[in-house]
């Protein structure tokens, strides 16, 4: 990093100022190394997480998809939550240019020619989950083609901004 | 009409702000003294101009003028009044419009200083502001302006467009969609103004330091006109940041209070840079030496801050908070891009001329200490700038978009942050210049031992057995220890020697020497905040269930029982289901809960409030998961333990006392620290 520009040239005692930045720079390095290594999560479409399929079995994903609301289910007693989730592109470009992350979901919900995934999750419904929002979750792939998820993230991108409000009146 | 008015006066504003930038250039460089105040008086006039356009926009918020896109995006008829004007910065636009208006409010407070002293910065002090202020205003006026209105087309289509398109005539609106319910909470409605206030004032000290680099005035004096302003921009970013945190415990219903969210990340990173800088520039004051290294520090703040309000906005990155998406990302990437290049030439240009005064020798001596805090500073800088860009990286080499979570930050920057500690714990006590393990050694046994039986042998006697968490809370009992036994020493010595009594001599000596004395105050809120942060990281314990009424959950010492659930609508908009829980702590009431469900009927949106009982022992946080519609009979409840999260928020409250004691104005502030006095003790001056 920069320490060797805040060291002084001359200085007689500079080479064990360089040794120590050194070894901190080593250990930043092993730690950022080691940490990535340990939580790295792969970003997945649903479209890229069924050609892959077998190969990324167990891995820790990230999958990101439109919730299809018809299918969300919930059983309050013992908080079992499953619902499918849509293909949306994974690019933000790609998002951009069909017309805004809104209309894509909208789309991708009302495709039945789309991949789709079913994702169950334990838990509490989270408020955002309904039809057309957009859902990140991390979990894993089980064998039975269901994703198991440990955590939901869920975006409702149509209220705020893009939308137009259509109760206007003449 | 009155959005025409706003929009003109944006306009108006921006050529302003161009003509002043001209002006002050022009100035300079004819040597035509009444052009450069010419500049100041374009700058001076830059915060009341854009004060019209902000009261223009509030003003059209708060009386409902819904035919304007971002008024109908951010309000409704049912929200109170104080929810339209802070829905001002609810949205993309307007937002940007705030932006600039605090911007502009400190480039005007600027140019109202005196400048006798250093008339030659002011020009170029004049040109970075007013360029940063352009920026903003040219993406409000061409991408995202909040004047732009709904039309209806002929054939009935909407067009959303400033002026009105052919054929088409205003649509009218009964209503707006409403500001986003979790946007809805008094620490939202300040977190977002304490954040911004802390990103445009530290453009403040960049502004400076750039105009230091052009003039070749390379000496301290940009560092000392600009310690309040970065010790302000630091208050401000400080406070949003605990305030967001406050804000998520609140509202965001998950039983946390940070979670390394990209965009938080963006507010954390200049704080780092921030927080070197404060300490670093302290070495250059004493010392002469990391001259570049100061400059180095307040351009990445710099742009941080631009980087920081570019990740909210953008939508580059998934995020809860990016609540609003757009395109103006390539903008940001080339403002930043372009400041950054310009700011590091410049450097390159002075380079010999910020030559140190003197060399490091002592590996113990305060300085290099220091030297080592920054260096855990910018460690932790790229972890988390690694773990933010990683998803990109990795898209770019290996076609695979690969994402870190919250484990890589918590696993990455624990050690760093553990490092922090420590030297907040050595540093006070080790002498500028020279230092050796003997020394140092007879300066710091006494607190040591008092840290051991403190932060050691009382957790263990409390049944802590975790090594981490023990190293914790021993780290945050010597950081307690050496910071309470300076003040201890500091009182002392002055009743010695003035014969005041010990709290007066206390008072005095605080008084006397601000800045130190409030960094040490700090230093005891961060460690007030460690305290909580390794309760709730580390014993945090939870549990859901549903039950039925009457039944009962357990949870550590604490057993809940449902009593009853209750639906209202309200006033403002909400149906809202209530539940009242009986909560008793071994076996002995201690009172009530109420944890709701607030569902917004505008913007078809639950929220979910937690039910709190917070005690500095530890928070029973119950959330209300789901009931049975129909008899309300049962009900699910997520319930939290948090440990010793109060410690927390108090921490924060310290914390942010001890840098208003720092940034407090002394009776002449640009003298009062030189003249510090010195003391025989090591360690005596700051």
């Amino acid at each position: 990093m920069e320490q060797t520009a805040m060291m002084e040239k001359s200085s007689p005692g500079r080479m064990k100022f360089v040794i120590g930045g050194l070894l901190i720079v080593a250990a930043v390095i092993y730690l950022i190394v080691s940490s990535t290594q340990a939580s790295a999560q792969y970003f997945l479409t649903v479209d890229e997480l069924i050609t892959k399929g077998e190969s990324v079995k167990g891995r820790d994903l990230r999958i990101s998809g439109a919730v299809i609301g018809d299918s969300i289910q919930y059983d309050p007693q013992t908080l079992t939550l499953s619902f499918t989730i849509a293909a949306i592109p994974g690019d933000n470009k790609e998002i951009e240019a069909q017309g805004g992350l809104a209309e894509v979901l909208k789309q991708a919900v009302n495709d039945p020619n789309r991949a789709r995934l079913v994702v169950s999750y334990n838990g509490p419904k989270p408020d955002l989950l309904r039809n057309e929002a957009q859902a990140i979750i991390t979990g894993e792939l089980g064998d039975d083609g269901v994703f198991y998820a440990n955590e939901l993230l869920l975006k409702c991108p149509t209220k705020y901004e893009e939308a137009v409000p259509d109760q206007a009146g003449t | 009409m009155l959005a025409n008015f706003g929009f003109g006066a944006l306009l108006i504003t921006l050529l302003i702000s161009l003509y002043g930038i001209g002006a002050a250039i022009y100035g300079v460089r004819r040597n035509q003294p009444a052009w450069v105040e010419s500049a100041r008086l374009a700058m001076l006039l830059t915060f009341p101009l854009i004060s019209v356009v902000a009261l223009s926009l509030i003003v059209l918020l708060v009386s409902g003028h819904y035919e304007l896109e971002f008024v109908s995006s951010v309000t409704s008829n049912s929200m109170p009044i104080y929810l339209r004007i802070t829905a001002l910065w609810g949205g993309q636009a307007g937002s940007l419009v705030f932006w600039s208006w605090l911007m502009s409010a400190f480039a005007t407070a600027v140019t109202l200083r005196r400048w006798d002293r250093d008339r030659e910065f002011l020009p170029w002090v004049i040109v970075v502001s007013l360029i940063t202020l352009a920026f903003f205003l040219i993406l409000t006026i061409f991408f995202e302006n909040p004047f732009e209105r709904i039309w209806r087309a002929p054939n009935g289509q909407f067009i959303v467009a400033m002026f009105q398109p052919a054929g088409a005539s205003l649509a009218m609106m009964r209503d707006g969609q409403g500001l986003n319910p979790l946007l809805r909470h008094p620490g939202m409605i300040i977190h977002p103004p304490m954040l911004y206030l802390g990103f445009v004032s530290f453009v403040i000290p960049y502004a400076f330091a750039i105009a230091a680099l052009i003039t070749g005035r390379t000496d301290d004096r940009w560092i000392r006109i600009t310690r309040r302003w970065a010790l302000v921009a630091w208050l401000f970013l400080s406070l949003g940041l605990i305030l967001g945190g406050r804000w998520a415990y609140d509202v965001l219903g998950w039983g946390g209070y940070w979670g390394w969210d990209p965009v938080e990340i963006a507010a954390f990173m200049p704080w780092l840079t921030g927080t070197a800088f404060l300490h670093s520039v302290m070495i250059q004051e004493k010392r002469g030496m990391l001259k570049h290294w100061n400059m180095v520090l307040i351009i990445l703040t710099y742009c941080l801050v631009i980087f920081g309000t570019f990740l909210t906005r953008s939508g580059v990155l998934s995020s809860v908070h990016a609540f609003a998406q757009s395109a103006i990302g390539p903008m940001f990437f080339g403002f930043i891009g372009l400041t950054f290049i310009a700011s590091l030439y410049l450097l390159m240009q002075r380079w010999d001329s910020l030559k140190a005064d003197t060399h490091m020798t002592s590996m113990l001596s305060r300085e290099a200490l220091f030297l080592l805090n920054n260096l855990l500073f910018m460690s932790i800088l790229v972890v988390c700038f690694w773990g933010v860009m990683f998803p990109l990286i990795s898209e770019l080499f290996t076609n695979q978009k690969v994402t870190v979570g919250p484990p890589f930050y918590e696993r990455a920057t624990a050690p760093l942050f553990a490092g922090l500690l420590l030297l907040m714990g050595v540093a006070p006590l080790s002498a500028w210049r020279h230092s050796t393990a003997k020394t140092l050694g007879r300066a710091i046994w006494k607190p040591f031992i008092f840290s051991l039986l403190v932060g050691v042998l009382l957790p263990l006697a409390l049944g802590v057995r975790h090594w981490a968490a023990l190293l914790g809370f021993w780290l945050s009992a010597f950081v307690a220890s050496v910071t309470l036994y300076e003040f201890w020493r500091g009182a002392l010595a002055r009743r010695r020697k003035s014969g005041e009594n010990l709290a007066l001599a206390l008072w005095r000596l605080a008084g006397r020497n601000r800045r130190r004395y409030g960094g040490y105050v700090i230093h005891l809120g961060v460690v007030l905040m460690a305290i909580g942060i390794i309760g709730i990281e580390m014993f945090q314990t939870e549990t859901q269930g549903t039950i039925p009424r009457g039944g009962s959950l357990s949870l550590r010492d604490y057993t809940v029982t449902y009593q009853s659930l209750a639906m209202f609508d309200t006033p403002d908009g909400r149906n809202v289901a209530r539940a009242v829980l009986s909560v008793e702590k071994n076996g002995q009431y201690v009172g009530e809960l109420h944890p709701r469900r607030d569902y917004y009927f505008e913007s078809q949106q639950p929220m979910t409030i937690p039910g709190v009982r917070s005690t500095m022992e530890d928070d029973l946080y119950v959330l209300l998961v789901d009931w049975m519609p129909v008899s309300s009979q049962g009900a699910t409840f997520k319930i939290y333990h948090n440990p010793l999260v109060n410690w927390l928020w108090l921490g924060g409250l310290v914390f942010i006392l001890g840098t208003l004691i720092a940034a407090w104005p002394e009776k002449d502030p640009e003298e009062a620290v030189e003249r510090a006095p010195r003391s025989a003790y090591a360690g005596a001056q700051v």
